[in-house]
C-alpha cells in the first residue's frame, strides 16, 4: 500500500481506505524487533482511540488503538506467525487487521502521511 | 557487623564526598526524627548465636510425624542442599545480565523441561512462590483467558489453598464458588448443577486433600470443556511417579505443591509452586519463563523470555504482580529431580503406595476404618473411637504427631483423623504406632 | 568452562547427559507386603509411562550443577551493584541456623505447644520489625516484596471499606518499581501515575490535583528509587492523610534507613519489607525471599491469618481476626528466610543496624564522588544508599547505558541495575552496600573510567562486550519470537 494513501493518527497507526489497520514505519523503527502480536477478534466492536491490539518487543509491550470506530472482519494470521513482517513491510505484509467503520468519514479527520511526516517532526516522543 | 572501612578509611572518603563530618549526608532527613532510641538488645556474635538458635530448635524436637496435608516429609539426599547452597547460586539474582548468569538460566531451564514432563504438559514457567499461590494465579489466568467471572473449587482441595484462592480473587471480579463434595471425592453431578457459559474453570486437587484420587477427573474434564471451561489440576509431585498425569486427563493448567521435591518441611516454607500449562496459554502465564536461545558466536544460551507479560513492563496491565520466582527451591526441586530421574520418581511413589496401605491395613484391623472407601495414595482419613484432637495430644507426649484432626476443618469429620506415610517410615514404625493408637483408644 | 566439542555447548543439558537405566540415588526396598497398585487404582488413573526425567548418576548430577554454578557471577564470587536489591553479605551461619534439621523438620500444621523455638523466632521478628520501622504490627506471611505489596493494598483496602468508604485508586509515582501499579491492580483498584520532578521528586502540584476522597493509597519508595530522600516527605504524608488516604512505602530501600529513621515515625500507615534486601537473606538468583508487612494499630486487625501472639509464657498461632483479609500463603510464611532474617538480627543488634545504614550511605556517596568527573548529568547529592547516573553524556561514539553494562561484566563486576528508573535516560542504578571495601569501590571507579576512554577508543569493544563471558550477547528476540521453553528429546 502506498503510504500517501492511508491516514494516520498521532499514536502511529494508520488505516486505509478500505479499513485495514497498521503501525507507521517510524512506530516500528521506535518499537524495535516485534516479537509478538496479539490480533483482536473477529466481530469485536471498538470506540477510536480503544486499545485493539497489543504488539511486543523484548523489552516493551505496546497497545494500538483503533484509529476509527468500527468492527473487526479480519485479524493478519500471517503477522502472528511471523511478527517480523511488522517491521519488514509496515504497510505492506504487516497490516494487523481491518474493520468495517462505523462511519466512514471519521477516516478523513485523521492526518495525511505528508502532515504525518510534519507532525513526527514536531511531536516530542 | 561486616563493615570492612577503618576508622582512618572512613575519614578519607568523606574527605573525597567533600563533606566535615558523616552527618553532613543526612541534610535531607527530618533531624527530630533521626537515630531513635531503640528497644533493642545489642550484637552476638557468631558462636553465642549458634548456640542461642540450636537450643531453640532443640525444643520442639520429635521423633516422629505422619501429617501430610498439603507438605510432605520426603527424604532429601545431601546432595540437594550441598549443591544449592553453593554460594553461586544462592548469592546471585534474578538473571538479569544473561551472560554471567547461565548457570541460573540453565537450572531454570532444566527445571521448566522436568516439571513438563513429570506433569505431561507442553510449557511451564520458573515457578512461583507456593502451591496455594500457584492454584490462585491459575483461576485469574483462567478467567482472563476465557473472559469469564467464576471459578469452581470443589471442597476436597486443601482447605488453605482455598483460602489463598479466596483472597487473591476478591477483588478481581472473578466469583470463587465452592461446590461441597461427599464421600471424599468430586462427583460430575455436582458440577453439572453449577457449570455454565459463565464457568472460566474448575479446579481439582488430586490425590485431594482427604488423600483420595479424584476417580471421575477423565469424566470432569470432557464436561468442563464442552462447556467452553479450564481445567485446572493440582497434584502432588511424588504420588504422579503412579497415577495419571494432568496432561493425560486433559487439564489446561496443571499445579503443584513443589515441596515434596527436594524441599525441607521447614514450618511451612519456603516452598515453591509449580506451574504449566498449554503451549497457547503461555503468554498469559504469571511469573519469569526462560527460553533457550544463541548468543552472537551462535553458542546455545539460555535467556529470560516473554518478559513483556511481566508487571517491569507492563505494570499494572501485567499477567500478574509477581517479580522474582522461587528460583533456589526450584534448583533444589531440579537436584533432587535429577536425583532421582525416571525410575526413581516411579520406585519411590511405589514405597509411599506400598507403606501407607501397610498402615492402613493394619489400622482397619484394629478398629481404625478409613473414613472414605476410595482409591488413595500415600494419605488416607480414619474414623477414631476416641476424639482425634485427644489423640494427637496423647501420642505427642510420646514423641509422635499422630496425623491431622479433620475436625477442625470439617466438623462433619470431627472423628476422623488425616494420616500420611511416606518412604521414611519402616514397618517397625508403623507397627509400634498402631500400638500407641490402640493404647490412647482403650 | 570448556565448550563440548565443536557443539556450541557451554555445559550440556542434564537431559543430554542421559543414559537408559543409570539410577541416581538407590531407594531402600520396601519392609512390607505387597499391595499391587491395580488392585485399588483403577487403569485410568494410574499413570502408564513414567515422567521422562534425566537417567544419571549422583557424581554426575554434582559435577553438572557444580559447573553451571560457576557460570554464575554472586555476591560471593563479585561486586553486585544491583541497584535497589540490595546484593550485601549474605553470612553463611544464617543458611545453617535455618537448616538446622530440627527447623527442617517442623511441619506446618504442627500444634503451637510442639512449635515453641520457631513460633518464639517469628515473634521475635516481628518484634524486632516493628521496633526497627516504628510501626504497630506485622505481617510475616507474604513471601516477597511483591506479594507484601498486595498484603499491604488489601490491608489497606479492608481499612477503607470497613469504614463504609469505597476509596478506588492508587496513586503511585512515575518512578517506583512495577510491581507497585501491577499489585495495585491485583487488588482490584485503579493505579493512577503521580509525575516526579526532573530531580526525581514527587511533584506536588500533580500530587494535590489527584488525590482526593476516590484515593485508597499513596504508594512512595523511601528513600526514592533515584536514591534521594524525598525532602518533601512530611508535606506528602500530611497531603495524603487530610484526604482520609493512607501512606504507604515501599520498602525496597530500607537498607538505607534501618536504625537511622522509623519509616512509622514519619507517619507512614503501611509499608513493606524486602527481607532479601535490607536483612541479608539470600536472593537466590530471584527467591525465596520474603515480604512482611507492618502497619499502624487502626489496620491490623486486617492483617492476614494466622498471626503469632504470645499468651504468658506460651507462643500460639492464633486464627480469630474476624476482618482478616484472609490468607496469601498456603501455611505461615517462608519460614526458613524468617530464621535467617533472626539471625541476621540478633548478629547486627540494634547499634549494627545503625552503623549498616551509614555505611550503606557513606559507600554510594563515596562512589558518587568517584564517578562524578565521568558523568557531566551527575546530580549532586547526597545520595543516600545507592547513585543512580546517566549514561548520556558519558560515553562517546554511540555507546550506550547497555554496552558499558555489558562491558562491566568484562571488568570482573555485575552489572548495575539499567534502564531503571525510567524517569531517567540511559539509567544507571548503582548500590554498592555496606559491605564493599574501599578498594573495590575504587576498582569499579577505574572499571567505569576505563570503559568512558573505550567509548572514545575503542568504541567497538565496548559495543560488541562482553567478551569474556561463557556466552556472548543473546539473540533474545530469536528467544522471544520462537520460544524454546523446555527440551526435548529429539
Amino acid at each position: 500500500m502506498n503510504p500517501n494513501d492511508l491516514r494516520f493518527t498521532k499514536t502511529h497507526e494508520w488505516i486505509a481506505a478500505d479499513g485495514t489497520v497498521g503501525i507507521s514505519d517510524h512506530a516500528q523503527h521506535e518499537i524495535t524487533d516485534v516479537v509478538f502480536v496479539d490480533p483482536p477478534k473477529e466481530g469485536k466492536t471498538f470506540k477510536a482511540e480503544e486499545p485493539a491490539c497489543a504488539v511486543e518487543s523484548v523489552k516493551a509491550a505496546f497497545d494500538i488503538y483503533a484509529p476509527v470506530a468500527g468492527v473487526v472482519t479480519a485479524a493478519n494470521k500471517d503477522v502472528a506467525a511471523n511478527p517480523a513482517l511488522v517491521n519488514q513491510s509496515p504497510y505492506e505484509k504487516g497490516w494487523l487487521y481491518k474493520l468495517t467503520m462505523t462511519s466512514p468519514s471519521d477516516r478523513d479527520k485523521l492526518m495525511t502521511h505528508a502532515q504525518y511526516q510534519e507532525f513526527l517532526k514536531t511531536a516530542t516522543h | 557487623m561486616f563493615v570492612p572501612h577503618t576508622e582512618g578509611q572512613k575519614k578519607e572518603m568523606l574527605r573525597t564526598i567533600g563533606v566535615r563530618s558523616f552527618d553532613d549526608l543526612l541534610e535531607g532527613l527530618p533531624k527530630d526524627l533521626i537515630r531513635p532510641p531503640l528497644d533493642l538488645p545489642g550484637s552476638m556474635s557468631e558462636m553465642e548465636l549458634v548456640r542461642h538458635m540450636e537450643e531453640l530448635a532443640k525444643r520442639d524436637h520429635l521423633a516422629q510425624s505422619y501429617l501430610g496435608a498439603g507438605a510432605y516429609e520426603h527424604f532429601v539426599p545431601t546432595s540437594v542442599w550441598a549443591l544449592a547452597l553453593r554460594g553461586e547460586f544462592s548469592t546471585a539474582y534474578t538473571p538479569y545480565q544473561a551472560e554471567a548468569s547461565q548457570g541460573t538460566l540453565q537450572s531454570i531451564f532444566e527445571f521448566q523441561s522436568m516439571v513438563c514432563n513429570l506433569f505431561e504438559m507442553e510449557a511451564a514457567n520458573a515457578s512461583l512462590y507456593d502451591g496455594a499461590s500457584a492454584a490462585a494465579e491459575a483461576c485469574l489466568m483462567a478467567a482472563k483467558h476465557t473472559g469469564r467471572s467464576e471459578v469452581l473449587v470443589p471442597d476436597t482441595v486443601h482447605p488453605q489453598t482455598r483460602q489463598v484462592i479466596e483472597t487473591y480473587l476478591k477483588h478481581s471480579g472473578v466469583r470463587l464458588n465452592v461446590l461441597p463434595c461427599r464421600g471424599g471425592v468430586l462427583e460430575p453431578s455436582t458440577v453439572k448443577k453449577v457449570l455454565g457459559a459463565g464457568t472460566a474453570a474448575l479446579l481439582v486437587q488430586n490425590p485431594n486433600f482427604f488423600g483420595c484420587l479424584e476417580i471421575h477427573v477423565h469424566e470432569l474434564s470432557k464436561l468442563v470443556h464442552e462447556a467452553g471451561a479450564l481445567l485446572i489440576a493440582s497434584s502432588y509431585p511424588v504420588a504422579l511417579g503412579m497415577i495419571v498425569p494432568p496432561g493425560e486427563y486433559g487439564a489446561d493448567i496443571a499445579v503443584a505443591e513443589g515441596q515434596p521435591l527436594g524441599l525441607p518441611l521447614g514450618y511451612g516454607g519456603p516452598y515453591v509452586g509449580l506451574f504449566a500449562c498449554k503451549m497457547d496459554l503461555i503468554r498469559k502465564t504469571p511469573g519469569r519463563i526462560v527460553g533457550q536461545t544463541v548468543d552472537q558466536e551462535g553458542k546455545r544460551a539460555f535467556v529470560l523470555t516473554l518478559q513483556a507479560r511481566e508487571q517491569h513492563i507492563r505494570r499494572e496491565k501485567a499477567t500478574s504482580n509477581i517479580c522474582t520466582n522461587q528460583a533456589l527451591c526450584a534448583l533444589a526441586s531440579t537436584i533432587h529431580m535429577s536425583l532421582l530421574g525416571k525410575e526413581g520418581l516411579r520406585r519411590l511413589a511405589d514405597l509411599n503406595f506400598q507403606k501407607a496401605h501397610y498402615l492402613a491395613g493394619e489400622l482397619e484391623k484394629r478398629g481404625f476404618p478409613r473414613t472414605f472407601d476410595r482409591p488413595f495414595f500415600n494419605e488416607f482419613a480414619v474414623k477414631c473411637p476416641v476424639p482425634p484432637d485427644r489423640i494427637e495430644e496423647l501420642l505427642a507426649r510420646e514423641g509422635v504427631l499422630a496425623g491431622l484432626p479433620l475436625g477442625r476443618y470439617f466438623p462433619a469429620l470431627k472423628d476422623s483423623l488425616l494420616i500420611c506415610v511416606t518412604e521414611i517410615k519402616t514397618r517397625g514404625d508403623m507397627d509400634a504406632f498402631v500400638g500407641l493408637l490402640e493404647n490412647v483408644c482403650r | 568452562m570448556p565448550i563440548t566439542g565443536d557443539r556450541k555447548i557451554v555445559e550440556e543439558l542434564i537431559f543430554e547427559q542421559s543414559v537408559s537405566g543409570r539410577a541416581g540415588i538407590p531407594l531402600p526396598s520396601s519392609d512390607v507386603p505387597r499391595t499391587e497398585p491395580e488392585t485399588s487404582i483403577p487403569s485410568a488413573l494410574r499413570r502408564r509411562a513414567p515422567a521422562d526425567w534425566p537417567e544419571v548418576s549422583e557424581p554426575q548430577v554434582i559435577r553438572h550443577y557444580t559447573r553451571l554454578s560457576q557460570l554464575n557471577y554472586c555476591i560471593d564470587t563479585h561486586f553486585y551493584p544491583l541497584g535497589s536489591c540490595t546484593m550485601k553479605h549474605n553470612p553463611k551461619v544464617n543458611d545453617r541456623m535455618a537448616m538446622l534439621p530440627d527447623f527442617s523438620a517442623l511441619h506446618p500444621l504442627r500444634p503451637h505447644e510442639l512449635s515453641q523455638g520457631v513460633l518464639e523466632i517469628l515473634y521475635e521478628v516481628e518484634r524486632w520489625l516493628r521496633e526497627l520501622c516504628g510501626m504497630d504490627a506485622f505481617t510475616l506471611q507474604p513471601s516477597a516484596g511483591a506479594q507484601g505489596e498486595l498484603t499491604g493494598i488489601l490491608v489497606a483496602r479492608a481499612y477503607h471499606e470497613s469504614r463504609g468508604e469505597k476509596r478506588t485508586k492508587v496513586l503511585i509515582p512515575d518512578s517506583a518499581h512495577g510491581t507497585n501499579p501491577a499489585s495495585a491492580a491485583t487488588a482490584g483498584l485503579e493505579a493512577v501515575t503521580v509525575r516526579s520532578r526532573p530531580d526525581g521528586q514527587v511533584d506536588l502540584d500533580d500530587l494535590r490535583a489527584k488525590l482526593g476522597s476516590d484515593t485508597a493509597l499513596f504508594m512512595m519508595t523511601i528513600p526514592g528509587t533515584l536514591g534521594v530522600f524525598e525532602p518533601q516527605v512530611r508535606e506528602i504524608v500530611d497531603l495524603v492523610h487530610r484526604a482520609g488516604a493512607l501512606m504507604y512505602m515501599d520498602g525496597a530501600n530500607l537498607n538505607a534507613l534501618i536504625g537511622l529513621l522509623r519509616p512509622g515515625d514519619l507517619g507512614v500507615d503501611v509499608l513493606h519489607v524486602n527481607v532479601h534486601k535490607t536483612f541479608s537473606t539470600p536472593h537466590g538468583g530471584g527467591g525465596p525471599g520474603a515480604g512482611p508487612v507492618g502497619v499502624k494499630k487502626a489496620l491490623e486487625p486486617f492483617l492476614p491469618v494466622p498471626r503469632v501472639v504470645k499468651e504468658g509464657h506460651v507462643y500460639r498461632r492464633n486464627l480469630d481476626y474476624p476482618s482478616s483479609i484472609g490468607k496469601v500463603h498456603g501455611f505461615q510464611g517462608n519460614v526458613g528466610i524468617l530464621i535467617r532474617t533472626y539471625c541476621y538480627m540478633r548478629l547486627q543488634g540494634a547499634e549494627g543496624f545503625r552503623e549498616m545504614s551509614e555505611n550503606a550511605i557513606l559507600a554510594a556517596n563515596y562512589l558518587r564522588a568517584k564517578l562524578a568527573p565521568l558523568f557531566p548529568k551527575m546530580p549532586k547529592g547526597p545520595f543516600m544508599h545507592e547513585v543512580v547516573v546517566s549514561g548520556e553524556g558519558a560515553f562517546a561514539n554511540g555507546v550506550r547505558t547497555l554496552d558499558a553494562a555489558k562491558r562491566l561484566l568484562d571488568y570482573g563486576f555485575y552489572a548495575p541495575t539499567v534502564y531503571f528508573p525510567s524517569i531517567v535516560h540511559e539509567a544507571m542504578m548503582i548500590e554498592p552496600t555496606e559491605n564493599e571495601s574501599r578498594e573495590t569501590l575504587d576498582d569499579f571507579a577505574a572499571a567505569m573510567a576505563a570503559i568512558v576512554e573505550e567509548s572514545l577508543t575503542t568504541p567497538e569493544k565496548v559495543k560488541t562486550a562482553p567478551h569474556t563471558t561463557p556466552v556472548r550477547r543473546l539473540d533474545e528476540v530469536k528467544a522471544a519470537r520462537e520460544p524454546i521453553l523446555r527440551y526435548r528429546r529429539d
